[in-house]
This record gives structure tokens, C-alpha cells and sequence, in this order.
């Protein structure tokens, strides 16, 4: 590991001045994929500013009806809170999908966000990676890949994003809130990771230096309906291979209003735009919710070794629709 | 005092951690993680390591009272916040329960996890006494309670420690007497536990 200095930020202007001056320094919240990435060399940091004392560890009911999040609350705090729990059921299931629980116990909002991907040419500096070197190549094309994206890749980069949590909130129309040198700003979760194309290694539509300061969620009354499910290689502790998160608002046997994301088949988490029109008016059953996935995986690249992908990620959408249709009927 | 901002050119830094409730003063590179600090300054080597990459468990401690892996904590990182390892369970001679109950009924063979075990159960009852649900809870909301403690719930719960031995079966007893659940890890059937009320004042 690289050596490096570090020092706690004691307020928000403070911290991100330090980024501004110093584009080697990186904010350390929870540190497990951070600290991770410095063992391995993928990150050689010269500074960090530790923001786990600033004052982002809230969550707070907003005026409109929604709730804030604070950045450097914990993903275990998130994931047992009230109001998580009883207005989005599916944000909670899938943090508690994710890692475990002394991992949650450590990781926060802003750095499950802005986690790296697992795949294993990024995580080996020995090996190409146009996502760390830029230009480099991407040996997952040609060799192992079998957990790699199958929707909005391109020929630069299939990796694919690894949070559980993420996938919930693209679902709940998240929005990101920052602060930089110049000031606050947001984000809309939907705009806030950038399409993979020839520049991989550029994840994030954050402003260089920017800190996360919270995440908020609208009211969606739909998300009292939701719900997460991920499937993976083995029960518990284990990155996806897979995941859906959904909401439905089902009426009189009709859709109306659904969310829908999926993890683990992008550079991002997924919104599933097409397969919600598909839902969204029509009658809550098996031929809309197969009609609904397969809108959505038309656009699917599988390559030779994860097309196994487009039939699970169709059944496993098949299959929470279901279930949630089936607990509206109730 | 802790110095709250320190020289920024500086890579590395004197710092106290407070562990078992002793202080203890040491210079670090800042390179340093917890569980290196623990191990090889502090002589602290009830804690151990297993992979360091944040996948096995064996490092776990209590950081605050919350579990957490050594491993990926920067002991820098560490200063000001109440620490405590496997040696600061027991009262005296007094085991702490989690270790009493890991002894009665056998919750390892080689014993390379177990404070990593230990240190796990003891957040994982406190989590469940808290209320908190679990990836295999039924019934997430609020108002439907802390969930029985079953065999699942508490393979769940404790999946962040691997035993490579493969004690994982006497494990999930020792981690149910210690909650009071006793749940029989043939049957996910156990009946609901009051919140272990034995476990000591070191998680808050």
C-alpha cells in the first residue's frame, strides 16, 4: 500500500476544500471497499479526509412527504429504521441482501454508492482494465464473464455495479445530494452513473472533489408494496448474479403504477423503463408480466458465457411481479 | 486530546485506542489496520486474521458496540471510539455468556474463529434484541417485532464468519442458549426469544 496522510474533517466545507486542492485525496467513509482497493493497489490515494464525524448520519422526514438520508449513515442503521422498513420495504430488503452484517455495520450510504465493481480484471492491477487504465483493454470480453453485464454494455467494459442498495433506489427514484468547493447540488440516481461507452473508467456524473451528503427518497406511496429479491451463488454473503427491485400498485385487477430495477446485469443499477410501460395500465397477470420482462431484456448483449442472464433475469422479474400481485390480492 | 486535524503531509501519526477500556498510546503509519495494530503493536492476538480482504470474519471486534472486521479498519481511523476484543469479554474468571455457551456445546474445532465468532454473536444478539431484521425475515415492518430467533435467522445473521472447519452446526446452538433462544438447528420451528439480557455492558 501506498503511504498517505489523513485527516478527519470536523465539517462539510472544510472536507470538500481539501478535495478541491488535492485530486490524489479521497474521501474514507466506512472504508470496506475503499481500504480494500488500497491493499490491492487499485487505489493509491495520497490523502484521506475522514468524513465519518461530519454531521450526515440522519434520516430525516422531508417536507414533501419523502425522507432524507444522510450520507455517512451506516447501511445496518438503514436497513433496521422505522421508516425504511414501513414506507420502503424494498430499500431495506436489499441492504440486508448485501454483505454482511458486520460489513453493513461499517459501510455508508455515500460509499455504497460509490463502490467499485468486483470484476476480476479491475481488482488485479497485473491485468488490463479499461475501467483502472484507460485504453488498456478488457480481457472480460474473451475470458471470464460469466457474472458481466448483459444491458448497456459496450466493447470497453462489461463489469457490472455490485450494490444491492443502489438498485432499491433507482427504483424509488433517488436523488443524490452533494456539496463541492462551489456549492450544493443534486442529482437524480437516474442521472447519476454515465453510460459505459469508450470512457468506462468515468462512473459518475459527480463534479471531481464532490461529496456525497445524502440520498433522498420522494414519497411514493407505491413502495409500501415492493419488495427485493437477489439471487446468487450461494445463500448468504455473496454479490449478486442477479436482482430485482420492484413496487406495484395494483387496483381493480389493473397496474397502476409500477417500479422496477434490476441489479447485477450493468455498469449501473437498471432502471426497467420498458417493461414499466408495458405494466403500467395493464391487467396485473402472468401474460403482462412476461410481456413486461421481455420488453425490457430485448435490449439484452449477453455474451458467450452469461446468457444464462436474460432467462434468470426474466423469471426472477416474472416472479417478484408475481408475488407482489399476489399480495395486493390478499 | 485527539488532534482533529493532523498534518497533512504527515503519513504517519501518534494516536490512542481505547480497547477493553485500557488506553493505549502508539504510533501508527497510517497504513496501519486495527487488526495489525491489535496483533502486532498491542500484542492484542485473541483477534486473528484470516483472509484481510473483509470476507471471512475472524478478525471481528466490537467497534462502538458494533461489529465490525478489523481488517478493513484503519486504526488511525480507530481513535476515539471504544474498541473492544475477545480478551475484553469476560469478567474476571467470568466467561462472557457467548463464550460459555461456545464452550458447553462444542462451537469449534480448531478454535482460528472463534473470537471472530464470538465477537459476531455477541452484535448479533444485541442487533435481534434491537429489533433488527434479517435478510431471512418475513415480515421486515416495524410493527411485527424482532423476529424468532431461528436456526436460519441466526446462519443469516452469522454469515459473515466462515468456519472452515465446518462447526457451524454446534455454532448456531451456541449462538441460540446464548440468546436464550436454544434453537434446535434441525427445525427452523424455535420459538421466539426474549432479548439476552446476560450480555455484558460492552455493546451499547
Amino acid at each position: 500500500m501506498k503511504e498517505f496522510g489523513y485527516q478527519r474533517a470536523s465539517d462539510v466545507a472544510g472536507a470538500v476544500a481539501v478535495l478541491g486542492a488535492d485530486p490524489d485525496a479521497r474521501f474514507l467513509g466506512g472504508g470496506t471497499n475503499l481500504v480494500d482497493l488500497m491493499k490491492t493497489g487499485v487505489e493509491r490515494p495520497a490523502r484521506l479526509v475522514d468524513i465519518r464525524e461530519l454531521p450526515l448520519d440522519e434520516i430525516e422526514s422531508t417536507d414533501d412527504g419523502g425522507l432524507r438520508i444522510g450520507a455517512t449513515v451506516t447501511n445496518g442503521d438503514l436497513a433496521a429504521h422505522p421508516a425504511i422498513r414501513r414506507r420502503y420495504p424494498v430499500l431495506a430488503q436489499a441492504v440486508l441482501a448485501g454483505a454482511s452484517g458486520q460489513l453493513r455495520n461499517m459501510a455508508t450510504v455515500g460509499g455504497n454508492l460509490l463502490q467499485r465493481t468486483r470484476c476480476g480484471y479491475f481488482t488485479d492491477i497485473t491485468k488490463p482494465c479499461n475501467k483502472r487504465v484507460p485504453g488498456s483493454g478488457c480481457p472480460a470480453v474473451q475470458g471470464e464473464h460469466h457474472n458481466h453485464a448483459i444491458l448497456g454494455t459496450s466493447e470497453h467494459c462489461v463489469a457490472v455495479h455490485p450494490s444491492d442498495m443502489g438498485v432499491a433506489l433507482t427504483a424509488l427514484d433517488a436523488v443524490v445530494h452533494f456539496e463541492t468547493a462551489d456549492g450544493p447540488g443534486e442529482l437524480p440516481l437516474a442521472e447519476f452513473y454515465l453510460p459505459v461507452g469508450d470512457t468506462p473508467h468515468h462512473e459518475t456524473a459527480l463534479p471531481p472533489g464532490a461529496l456525497i451528503t445524502g440520498v433522498s427518497l420522494p414519497p411514493a406511496p407505491v413502495a409500501a408494496h415492493s419488495r427485493y429479491r437477489k439471487v446468487r451463488e450461494r445463500a448468504s454473503y455473496a454479490f449478486a448474479i442477479g436482482s430485482v427491485a420492484a413496487a406495484l400498485d395494483i387496483r381493480d385487477g389493473v397496474v397502476r403504477d409500477a417500479r422496477l430495477a434490476l441489479g447485477a446485469v450493468a455498469s449501473r443499477p437498471w432502471r426497467a423503463h420498458a417493461a414499466e410501460r408495458v405494466l403500467t395500465g395493464a391487467p396485473a397477470g402472468a401474460e403482462t408480466f412476461a410481456a413486461a420482462a421481455d420488453a425490457e431484456l430485448t435490449a439484452a448483449r449477453p455474451l458467450p458465457h452469461n446468457g444464462y442472464k436474460v432467462t434468470l433475469m426474466r423469471n426472477l422479474m416474472v416472479a417478484v411481479l408475481t408475488e407482489l400481485a399476489e399480495e395486493a390480492a390478499r | 486530546m485527539r488532534k482533529k486535524l493532523l498534518m497533512a503531509s504527515s503519513t504517519s501519526s501518534v494516536i490512542t485506542l481505547k480497547i477493553n477500556g485500557e488506553k493505549y498510546t502508539l504510533p501508527v503509519d497510517h497504513r496501519t489496520t486495527l487488526l495489525d495494530a491489535l496483533r502486532e503493536r498491542l500484542d492484542l492476538t485473541g483477534t486473528k486474521k484470516g483472509c484481510d480482504q473483509g470476507q471471512c470474519g475472524a478478525c471481528t471486534v466490537l467497534v462502538d458496540g458494533r461489529r465490525t472486521v478489523a481488517c478493513l479498519q484503519l486504526a488511525v481511523a480507530a481513535e476515539g471510539r471504544e474498541i473492544t476484543t475477545v480478551e475484553g469479554l469476560a469478567d474476571g474468571d467470568q466467561l462472557h455468556p457467548v463464550q460459555q455457551a461456545f464452550l458447553d456445546l462444542d462451537g469449534f474445532q480448531c478454535g482460528y474463529c472463534t473470537p471472530g465468532q464470538i465477537c459476531s454473536a455477541i452484535g448479533v444478539i444485541q442487533e435481534h434484541a434491537a429489533g433488527w431484521p434479517s435478510a431471512v425475515t418475513g415480515d421486515i415492518s416495524p410493527e411485527a417485532g424482532p423476529p424468532p430467533l431461528t436456526a436460519d435467522e441466526i446462519r443469516e445473521r452469522m454469515s459473515g464468519n466462515l468456519c472452515r472447519c465446518g462447526a457451524y452446526v454446534s455454532i448456531v446452538q451456541a449462538v441460540a442458549r446464548a440468546a436464550g433462544a436454544d434453537a434446535d438447528p434441525g427445525t427452523d420451528t424455535a420459538t421466539s426469544t426474549a432479548p439476552a439480557a446476560q450480555t455484558k455492558g460492552v455493546v451499547a
